[in-house]
């Protein structure tokens, strides 16, 4: 892992087109802030896990209950 | 050609409900292709790994259960799947059907299953509102495993 030490206010580009700016520093919370062509998708790491780790339990599902009309159920 | 299905076992499959997803599903990268099923209790669908039978995902239309539902992933996701026209793209949400209740199933909003249904292109995307939940409840005022 390439590790590069910045400060508030400088930037890092990457693949010429992205740029991620350490806007602000506060105790142990750092705001980034990412200037990226609109076909590059930027997410929070624990969003695609948390998708992945729901789609586990998903794929494991029970079958599909037999109800009739399930969503008109009040309980 | 005949699918084994979780679901119903050996199934006939017509052409037009194999779905291709490149990058397969989130925690699923290295299945590619899946059948698009009506399951025997609507609204709810299959999408059955056809190369796996064991993995297998209830999807259900998310506008369904929740109408103010709103599709807004990124414009690079919509290309992955071909761009094709708004009337072409089917929208789903995954499932999670707890086993010791099923009053507690959920869907995921937060993790869209967007298909191009003339190209027979999938893909899941992430909403780009984060707020969106991966586990809305379906059946209200029932229990389940929380919501987030």
């Amino acid at each position: 892992m390439l590790i590069l030490a910045r400060r508030t206010g400088e930037t890092i580009v990457i693949d010429d087109t992205i740029r991620v700016s350490v806007v602000e520093i506060k105790g142990e919370q750092i705001k980034l802030g990412i200037d990226a062509p609109s076909s590059v998708k930027v997410y929070r790491l624990e969003v695609y896990e948390a998708i992945r780790e729901e789609n586990r339990s998903a794929a494991s599902s029970a079958q599909i209950p037999k109800l009739p009309n399930i969503l008109g159920e009040d309980t | 050609m005949t699918v084994q299905t979780k679901a119903f076992g050996p199934r006939e499959i017509e052409e037009r409900q194999i779905i291709r997803f490149p990058r397969g599903v989130f925690g699923f990268e290295h299945l590619h292709e899946y059948a698009l099923i009506d399951s025997e209790q609507p609204p709810f669908y299959w999408l059955q790994s056809v190369a796996e039978v064991q993995t297998a995902f209830v999807l259900i239309n998310p506008y369904m259960i929740k109408p103010d539902y709103v599709l807004d992933v990124s414009p690079a996701d919509i290309e992955e799947i071909g761009s094709p026209p708004q009337e072409d793209i089917l929208v789903f949400a995954i499932v999670t059907i707890p086993s010791d209740d099923f009053r507690g199933m959920t869907a995921n909003l937060q993790g869209p299953v967007v298909i191009n249904r003339k190209a027979g292109l999938g893909k899941q995307c992430i909403h780009l509102d984060a707020a969106w939940p991966i586990r809305h409840r379906i059946l209200a005022g029932a229990s389940s495993r929380g919501e987030t």
